[in-house]
């Protein structure tokens, strides 16, 4: 059993993860925010189990859907949200946007907006580790809708083959973008698909924060032991639409959105915790209140930040040269923490 | 604003003001009804009707097995498509937006492309992949490439990029029926452009560009969206007393150098103005056509404007700076007058 102060951040987590995508909705809404959104509501305990089940220095990869995963691993949530309205303090300075970052400082490997494209690239985050013994679990976020790309398959074959210490979590909430799972694949679970790679699958409730918690717990234990992948398949639901502009009610019967926003998993946690007599109402009030009043900070702080100069900067597509020689051991330190 | 062909066409039939997506589903609807064969698949295309929309309506029409939701499985798609095309089928294929054209390159390029020639001419592919195009802020590094260029030096494929309405039914329409595989790009800009429309059977010939407004002073040659800003400055040009023949080229592949070398052996001078990146790519081809071809009759050297070499960028501001502006080409093309 964890520990009730863990448990309590994890809440508190799952509640600023919320908080900050429905800050992105309403700057989107405002049109303050560039491109579109594409809401984590609904999908919170995925992010905060597996991250929490993570140490700093363990690596994630991330998607399109990616803010979610951002803040529970630990970005910093003025430079996110500079990034995700394109100004020059965000992670990428306003050139990449919410789907397009990386930040080795707490363990981001990136994302990408084409689906699927980074789970190579967490799959051989887990080779670099294991060459180099440094023990870092990486963990490959994903939506059900990846699992049908073929660099996918391509990755996983090579997890299974060189036991690479990594954890594919798939987050199925049914649909990719309008086509529901069935209409997609032919099995009726994708953690079935691990077998044909030699390692693990398993289908979990992925809204349950402390069940995604121990079984990332679980997969990493494994993976540092040199024991290899794991595949993850955690159901659960998106509430909104797929992006800004999509309702997300046209392709999606409208009671079966109500039954799944019956199992959020914040208020599934939160009643757990009251009832076991270790939260109050007031308690949750003030947390909530907290995480929701950090936002609007945030939030009125990113707005009042610098857009990028009305510039082409052609010299900054390449990167310099590595000049110093400290680099040049193949230890963790070596990325430039 | 049509061209010859078009204006035959429009005074024999009606026609219907409508938007480029519309046109397109008109014809995707035409042609599935006339032609058996045709059938549609893409992310998204039969229940939601499409990412923008040109497919509403048609699963309703034809049925769930000409018009297919697939996985998002753009390999092997493009490559299903090419089984399908071999095997008696005129598959167009939707990719959602032309960053992902690279995750089916190997079959596209590399097999659906060489295919005829490759088996002496006894297999052809006919399939037409349709994909959306265009910077604009908040599209960012994988939603928003230009690189409709990029597909020029692959023998074998054929590429179009209407502009217009009209166009977009008839390049569409001659796609579907080209025996070979056909790249459709459509320009995020000009999803929503309203135009008339000719009722009916009509084809625009693959390889035929259009002379969108005639002049004699300079030709700029454009296509897709950029095809707006063209005409803005344009307009400011002409203002200036300026008279500036455009031409939209509508098929890159093959490009129609024709009237291209026509049109600029009238004016003596030329700006290519693209949506893409400045290296490499259309306007080099373009730059380098007309100067092996005019070089004696040119006033002026091909002055080229597109995009800078960047990835495409998230933020407003550098969307800004990355792409051609009216500005930019109205600048350059006083800088290519000079004094006249
Ligand atoms: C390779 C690729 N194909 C298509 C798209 C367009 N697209 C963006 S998100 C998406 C659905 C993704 O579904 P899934 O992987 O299940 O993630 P979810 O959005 O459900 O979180 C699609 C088709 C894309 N970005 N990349």
């Amino acid at each position: 059993m964890l520990d009730l102060s863990k448990r309590k951040e994890m809440l508190g987590a799952m509640l600023k993860v919320r908080a900050f995508e429905e800050k992105l909705n309403e700057l989107y809404q405002n049109k303050v925010m560039f491109g579109s959104p594409h809401s984590y509501r609904g999908q919170e305990a995925i992010a905060v189990g597996v991250c929490s089940a993570l140490v700093p220095k363990d690596l994630i990869a991330s998607y399109h859907r990616g803010t979610g995963h951002l803040v529970a691993k630990g970005a910093d949530l003025y430079r996110l949200l500079c990034e995700c309205i394109g100004r020059l303090d965000g992670y990428s300075k306003g050139r990449g946007g919410k789907m397009h970052m990386g930040d080795l400082s707490f363990g981001f490997l990136g994302n990408t907006g084409t689906v699927g494209a980074t789970v190579p690239f967490a799959t051989g985050a887990a080779l670099a580790a294991k060459i180099r013994g440094s023990r870092e679990v990486a963990v490959s976020f994903m939506g059900d809708g990846a699992m049908n790309q073929g660099v996918v398959h391509e990755a996983m074959n090579f997890a299974g083959l060189w036991k690479l210490p990594v954890i594919y979590v798939i987050e199925n909430n049914l649909y990719a973008m309008t086509v529901s799972l069935e209409k997609s694949v032919a099995v009726k679970h994708l953690a079935e698909r691990a077998a044909g790679y030699g390692f693990e699958g398993k289908v979990i409730d992925g809204n349950d924060v402390e069940l995604v918690y121990h079984e990332t717990l679980k997969a990493a234990d494994k993976a540092r032991g040199g024991e290899g992948a794991t595949l993850l398949e955690c159901l659960t639901y998106r509430w909104d639409g797929h992006f800004g502009g999509d309702p997300g009610t046209g392709y999606r019967a409208r009671e079966e959105i109500d039954r799944w926003k019956e199992r959020c998993p914040i208020r599934r946690f939160k009643e757990k915790l009251i009832a076991e007599g270790n939260l109050s109402e007031a308690e949750f009030e003030k947390i909530s209140g907290s995480v929701y009043a950090e936002l609007e900070e945030v939030s009125a702080k990113a707005q009042a930040s610098p857009l990028p100069p009305k510039e082409v900067e052609i010299e900054s597509v390449f990167a310099e040269p590595e000049l110093d020689s400290a680099n040049l051991r193949a230890s963790p330190s070596g990325r430039g923490q | 604003m049509f061209d010859k062909t078009m204006e035959a066409v429009a005074l024999s039939g009606t026609v219907k003001e409508m938007r480029i997506q519309e046109a397109l589903r008109e014809t995707l609807r035409y042609e599935m009804a006339r032609d058996q064969r045709v059938f549609v698949m893409g992310e998204d295309v039969a229940l939601f009707g499409g990412a923008y929309g040109v497919t509403r309506g048609l699963l309703q029409e034809f049925g769930a097995e000409r018009v297919r939701d697939t996985p998002i499985s753009e390999a092997a798609l493009v490559g299903l498509a090419v089984g399908a095309a071999i095997n008696g089928m005129r598959p167009v294929v939707e990719i959602q937006f032309c960053d992902l054209l690279p995750l089916c390159m190997d079959q596209l390029v590399t097999h659906a492309a060489r295919y005829h020639y490759m088996t002496g001419g006894r297999i052809s592919v006919p399939i037409v992949i349709r994909n959306k195009f265009g910077t604009r802020p908040g599209g960012g590094p994988s939603h928003s490439s230009c690189n409709h260029g990029a597909f020029i030096p692959f023998p074998g494929l054929k590429i179009i990029v209407p502009a217009t309405p009209a166009d977009a039914k008839g390049l569409l329409l001659s796609a579907i029926r080209d025996p070979n595989p056909v790249l459709c790009f459509e320009s995020h800009h000009l999803y929503g452009v309203k135009g008339p429309v000719p009722d009916g059977d009509y084809t625009v010939p693959i390889g035929l560009a259009s002379v969108r407004r005639e002049g004699k002073d300079l030709t700029i040659v454009t296509c897709g969206g950029m095809v707006l800003k063209v005409d803005e400055a344009a307009e400011r040009l002409k203002e200036k007393g300026i008279a500036a023949e455009i031409i939209d080229l509508r098929s890159l592949a093959p490009l129609d150098k024709e009237t291209i070398l026509k049109s600029v052996a009238k004016t003596k001078r030329a700006i290519i103005v693209d949506e893409g990146p400045i290296v490499g790519g259309l306007t080099a081809e373009l730059a380098a056509t007309i100067q092996e071809n005019l070089f004696s009759d040119l006033k002026a050297p091909v002055i080229r404007v597109g995009a800078a070499f960047i990835p495409p960028p998230h933020s407003g501001p550098l969307v800004e700076a990355m792409v051609p502006n009216v500005e930019r080409i109205e600048t350059s093309a006083l800088r290519l007058v000079g004094g006249k």
